[in-house]
Formats: structure tokens, sequence, C-alpha cells
């Protein structure tokens, strides 16, 4: 009895001991996990940021691309000149590139891609981006041309975002199910509420570079159900958004890597500033006096989190640290008050968003707050009703929110964002010469004005910059450490063993 | 032997009784108690004494924000009695008011009303709550509002069936004869011998009123941040299941104590009152 039972489990063992050795000698395929079902696949369609970050820079491709790093390399395109008066850029596009769908590429999909992206009935989310282009041509058909209004320094970054991926007149229709475009993979199948599968595109321009013959992306958004998938193996990576207070768990086990890096997401506690008494600058600032940045992250975040002090992500070369203006001060915020007639506080609403860092994060404010005399009382939202109430009917007093889309300041400068901020007009001026800048000096002076104008305004209570916490298996190599812009880059991902 | 085991049901019987009083009474303690005193405060945070163990200082350790589980725990109980008395002593009173005005008028008044609560009954009790809480808006008074408003069919519905049984008896037909009204007779007759069986059910009713609570502030829609709820303690906790697990048992403990102590205590409170168990005695 007992002998058959050794021999039973010896049996076993051999047979998984067999097993594993032959399974990773074949890995050539990766699973990734993320937090968010994107709505639809195509990122000309919709702002979700899932969708980059499945597609961008694997199924579709841009002009150019964001590397790791941040900079922007050539990717469609294989060289660009930027004429004297930096008004026209002259793309050469590489030959004999083909769509996923065979056909070839060329420069009438540069100019129909980006012409569309123009147009209001385009529908593209990142519409805005493109403020500065006057028309796009294509001389010839390796050649495409851009003739902007004003010199706009920007140009290539904004081309390698997913907004300006470069599709197929043909498969337009089509490609907010079934993705079309030029990149390393294509697109297999999605399994609505669970996950995208993708496929190594066999006729890619550098096949060879690429090492994963197949992808997938599922999505998991329960932080628990994240953390048993990564234990278990079901998937290979979450590349972002695991939940901060699992990370010490990964990094005592030496299956895995962790990855903290950084995103463009600014975490804000958003102000309306065109409602009382919030309208009075000495209100706002007794308001970043009050909120300390470091309790919030070590509470909300398990202190991963690089803290701010204006609209700008400390990535970006132009960045300047300005989160000493307001140091955590409840007596100074308290003076602020008294001055501005607020001897004895008063009661605010803050509304709070489903993400964590909003709904924890608030817990915490409130009772900074508490400390300077206001009463903040408050009132959980769902998406949905935030999207609503908040940003479009600016119907709010204080929120908290993590704006994630890269250089993002120009929204100080919009009239009638949700912000009501009523120093806009300066700032749109200085959106203006930053675009227009000849250098990249002047253009970082410019950039670095803007953000100490939004500090000086203290328009917002600047929290944090959100992380990138991502784990992964300790053998996969080649994923973002951050995220410069919303994209799982799957080009030089591969495993060690 | 027959004794013996006579003996033993009679055990059960009060044992499970007094287990009830005892638990619904240690609950009921500790919210009394929480109004006076608590080991630390229950809503202060200090995010760098976060995740302490159990110490003598901390007798349930401290959670994700450095506040006092204990603590947290007693005001808890605060919330889940307040919620239950306050619901369910609002649904009793509707309920009952219906269900009397069926019985004592039958016709289509009772068939009005008992559809009605047919059609409130054909949806679970926890999604109408959820319905209603997603409606007017996630709250403490909305949440007690919401079960209230679930229970109230319940009661309807007892009302009405005991109150039928009490009108074919000989002494209401007598009380016709004297003179009486419909309404006299239901407040002098009626009410009267249906009431053990009102107090049986509110007592299974509020045990349920606080495990909707619970459920409703566990998915966000109960009593509001700063203020402690059983519930949201629950859902706080996780998150940081795999890092601190014994911050999800305080408060399920305590759910599951408040839950049992009550259904004991309604099923013995239904075996004192039944006629046909105190027959077999």
């Amino acid at each position: 009895m007992t002998k058959t039972f050794v021999v039973a489990v010896a049996a076993i063992i051999a047979a998984v001991g067999v097993g594993t050795p032959t399974l990773s000698a074949t890995r050539d395929s990766v699973r990734l996990g993320m937090t968010l079902e994107p709505p639809v696949l195509d990122p000309t369609a919709s702002p979700a940021a899932a969708i980059k970050e499945i597609v961008t820079n694997n199924l579709m491709e841009g002009l150019t691309r964001v590397s790791a790093d941040g900079s922007v390399k050539p990717a469609l395109a294989e060289s660009w000149t930027v004429s004297e008066d930096g008004k026209t850029y002259t793309f050469k596009l590489r030959r004999g590139v083909k769509f996923h769908d065979g056909s070839p590429f060329s420069s009438a999909d540069v100019v129909y891609s980006i012409s569309r992206a123009m147009s209001p009935e385009g529908g593209n989310p990142g519409r805005n981006l493109y403020r500065a282009i006057d028309k796009v041509t294509a001389p010839a058909p390796d050649i495409a041309v851009f003739t902007l209004k004003n010199p706009f320094f920007t140009l290539p970054y904004v081309l390698a975002l997913g907004d300006s991926s470069i599709v197929s007149e043909k498969t337009v229709p089509t490609n907010k199910t079934n993705p079309v475009g030029t990149g390393p993979f294509k697109f297999s199948r999605w399994v609505k509420g669970d996950r995208v599968e993708l496929v190594k595109n066999q006729d890619f321009r550098d096949k060879d570079k690429i090492r994963l013959n197949r992808a997938t992306f599922r999505f998991i958004p329960d932080p628990n159900a994240i953390v048993n998938a990564l234990l278990a193996g079901d998937l290979d990576a979450f590349p972002l958004g695991v939940p901060t207070e699992s990370v010490e768990r990964f990094k005592k086990d030496k299956r895995f890597k962790v990855s903290v890096g950084m995103t463009e997401g600014e975490t804000i506690v958003s102000i309306n500033n065109g409602k009382k008494p919030f309208d009075d600058v000495r209100v706002r600032r007794a308001l970043s006096h009050a909120v300390d940045r470091r309790a919030v992250i070590d509470g909300v975040m398990s202190g991963y989190g690089v803290p701010i002090g204006s609209h700008f992500s400390p990535l970006h070369p132009a960045y300047v640290d300005l989160t000493g203006l307001y140091p955590h001060d409840p007596a100074k915020a308290k003076t602020l008050l008294a001055e501005a007639g607020y001897p004895n506080g008063f009661a605010l609403t803050l509304r709070l968003p489903p993400p964590q860092y909003a709904r924890k994060g608030g817990e915490i404010i409130a009772q900074q707050l508490e400390r300077v005399g206001i009463q903040a009382k408050l009132e959980p939202l769902e998406w949905a009703q935030w999207l609503d109430q908040v940003l479009s009917r600016k119907d709010y007093e204080l929120t908290i929110i993590s704006h994630v889309e890269a250089l993002d300041y120009d929204r100080y400068g919009r009239e009638n964002y949700y912000w009501n901020y009523a120093n806009n007009k300066r700032i749109a001026e200085l959106v203006v010469s930053a675009d227009q800048a000849g250098s990249t000096a002047q253009r970082n002076a410019v950039l670095q004005d803007i953000q100490k104008q939004l500090a000086l305004d203290a328009v917002n209570v600047f929290l944090f910059q959100l992380p990138k916490i991502g784990v992964w298996n300790a053998n996969l190599v080649g994923l973002w450490e951050n995220s410069p812009s919303p994209s799982n880059d799957l080009t030089d991902v591969h495993w060690t063993k | 032997m027959s004794t013996a085991v006579v003996s033993i049901g009679r055990f059960f019987r009060y044992g499970n009784f007094a287990i009830g009083i005892a638990l619904t009474g240690l609950v009921g303690l500790t919210a009394l108690v929480s109004f006076f005193w608590t080991p630390h405060s229950a809503i202060l945070i200090d995010v760098a004494a976060k995740f302490r163990p159990m110490s003598a200082q901390h007798w349930f350790g401290t959670d994700h924000f450095g506040r006092d589980v204990f603590s947290m725990i007693m005001v808890g109980a605060r919330n889940s009695i307040a919620v239950g008395v306050v619901a369910v002593s609002a649904s009793v009173t509707f309920g009952t008011a219906l269900g009397l005005l069926a019985s004592a008028r039958r016709g289509w008044i009772e068939e009005l009303l008992m559809r009605m609560s047919d059609l409130a009954f054909a949806f679970p009790a926890v999604l109408t709550a959820i319905m209603i809480t997603a409606l007017w808006g996630p709250g403490a008074i909305n949440a007690i509002l919401a079960i209230a408003i679930f229970n109230v069919p319940v009661f309807a519905r007892v009302t009405r069936g005991a109150a039928n049984a009490i009108w074919a008896r000989e002494y209401i037909l007598a009380a016709r004869a004297a003179g009486k009204g419909g309404l006299r007779i239901t407040v002098e007759h009626v009410l009267p011998n249906i009431l053990n069986v009102l107090i049986v059910q509110a007592t299974i009713q509020f045990a349920l009123a606080i495990l909707a609570e619970a459920g409703l502030s566990y998915l966000g829609l109960g009593a509001q941040p700063p203020y402690p709820s059983w519930g949201r303690m629950l859902r706080d906790a996780q998150s940081y299941l795999f890092e601190v697990p014994e911050q999800a048992i305080y408060p399920g403990v305590a759910i599951a104590i408040a839950v049992l102590g009550l259904n004991l205590l309604g099923d013995g409170l239904r075996d004192a009152f039944d006629p046909r168990l105190v027959r077999k005695r």
C-alpha cells in the first residue's frame, strides 16, 4: 500500500520534472496582464490608454516611435529634416513596408492617417495634438511633407503617439475590432472580457529581431487576482499597476523582477478655481500647505511615487522641482486662510473617482484639511458620474485624479477646462511659445516658466507622479521600466532562459 | 433515557437562547462603551504607524492608515447596531401598518398590497438596496433607508398572515358583535396577539440588516469614511490579504458574532413564543 503510494508520487514528480524543461526550452510567447480592458482596439478612435498599451509599437506604428528612455526614434520614417524656419518637416519613409492585410504602405497612407486625425469628423481623441499642422502632402511614394502654421518643435514626438498611428484607409472601418497596422505583431483574436492575442508578423521588415512568436494580454482588474496570477505563474508579466502593497512580497521572491518606474500620470487634487472661496489664491495656497504629500504617498502608494510641485513629469529634462514652494505647514495654512477671511475654516466636498489613490488618498487628505479647520465631506463617484459631474459639468469643489497623458500642461491654457483656471491665457501664450521655440534649450526654458506659473498660482494641489510598478518573470527581459508614453513595446522582449 | 434526551434538548433550546443573549449583549455593550471610551481614536490617521502587529498598546494591531483596529471595531459596532435598529424599526412600523390594513380591509386593498410586496420580493433584497443607494448616492442614511425599504414587504407579509388567522377567531366575532370597529379590533385584539411573531421576525431581520449594511459598506455604499464600519474594514483589509491576513479576520468575526447572536436570539424567542412547543413541554 505504502509502496504503491511512493511509486505513484515518484511517477508524478518525474512527469512534472520532465515536463518543465521542455516547456521552458520553447519559450517564444509571453502572457502579460493589464488592469483595464480596452473598449476598442483602434487608438485613433478612443482615448483609453489600454488601447495604446496593446496596440502602439506592437500592432500599429507611427512615423516615429518613443523608445524606452523617452527619446524619439525613427519608425515608419527612416529619417527626417526640418526646414530653416522650422515650418516644414520632410519625412523619408521606409520602402517595402506592408500592412498586415498585405497592402503596401506609402506616403498616401501618411497623408490619409494624419489628415483624418486632424479633421473633426475623424473622431481622433488627440486632435488638439495636431494644432500646428497646416497640411500633409505626398510628393513621392516615400516622401511625406508636413507644412506647419508655426514652428512646432514637438512634431516628431506627437507623431510617435498612438493617436498618430498610420492606418490603411481600407481597414479603418474594422480597425476597432480587427486592428491592422504595420507593426511586428498581427492581431489574432480578442476574447471579450478576458484577453487579446497577438502573433508575430512574418512579413515584418526586421522580423529576425523579434524573438516572440505570440503575445497574450489578459485583463485582471482585481488587485488580489493580479497577485495570485503572478504567483501561480498564470502571467509572465504585469507591467503596470501591480498593487503597491504587494511589492515587498515580490521583491523577496527570486522568481520575479520588480520594476518601479514612472508614468506620465501627475496625480493632483484638482481645485475648482472658479468657485468661491477657491478663486482666492491664498485659499489655494493654504490647501497646498495643508496637504502632506509624503503621508499620502506612504499611505496610499506604500511609499512609491515621486512628489511633484507642479503639473510636469520628473522624467522630462525640463522638469524643475517645485515641491519646496509650499512645504507641509498647517500653521502657515491657517494664517493664509485667516488672511483670506476664513479664520475658522469652511466646509467643502471632495469628490472621489474609483481608483485607490483617490479613494484612500481622499481619507488622508480630508484629515489633513481638518487640521487647518477645513471640513471635507467625502463623496465617492463611479467613473461615469465623475466624467459627467466633475469633468464635463464642473460641478465640484475638490477632486483627486491622475492626469496620465504626456505633456498635458497645455490643458491649463484651455478655456473652460474643469479647473476654471483664471490665468489660462498666460499659459496659452506660453504653450504657443514652447511650440514655436527654436531650440530645445529655449523650449525647456519656456516649459519651466509654465511649471513655475502653475505652482505660483497654486492652481491645484500637486501630489505625486503615478509610479509604474511592474512585476515580471526574472528571466524575461526587454519590457519598459518607465512609461514615457502608454505602450507595452514588445519589440525587444525575450526570454533569457 | 428519555428524560436525558429531553434535558439535552432543553439545554440546546435554552443554551442557544443564552448564547444568543450573551453575543447580542456583547455587541450592544461594546457599542455602548465606545460612546464613552475607546483605547485610541478610531478615526485619527497616522501613516507612520501602519500595520503594527497585536500588542498591549494596539490589541488588534493597526490598519493601513495606522488606526487602532480594536477601537474601529468598537465604533463599528455602533454603526451596525444603529443601522439595524433604525432600519428595522422603520420597516416594522410601515410593514405592520400595511399588513394590518390589508388584513382588516381584505378585498382589493389586500390584493394590491400583497401583489406590491410580491413585486418587491421578486428582487433579491441586497440588490434592491444596491439599486437604491446607487440612485440616491452612498451614505449611512441612504443605506438605512434602503435596508428599511426592502424589509417593509417582509413585515407586511408576516403581519397580514398572522392577523388573518386572528381575525378568524371567535373572540373577534364577539368583539364585532359588541359593536367594535375595525380599527379598535385591530389595536385591541389583533396587534397584541401577533406581537410575538413580529418580535421574532424583527430579531431575524435585524441580523439580516446588519449583514446588508456590511455588504453595502463593503461595496462602498454604506457609511462613508472617516466613520468606521465593519464592511468597509473588510474591504480595506482585502487589499492587504497577503500581507496582513489578520486584518480581515477582526471585522469578519465581529460581523459573524453579531449575526449569529441575533439569529440564536430569534430562534430562542420563537421557541419561547411558539404555542405548539409549549404544549409539547
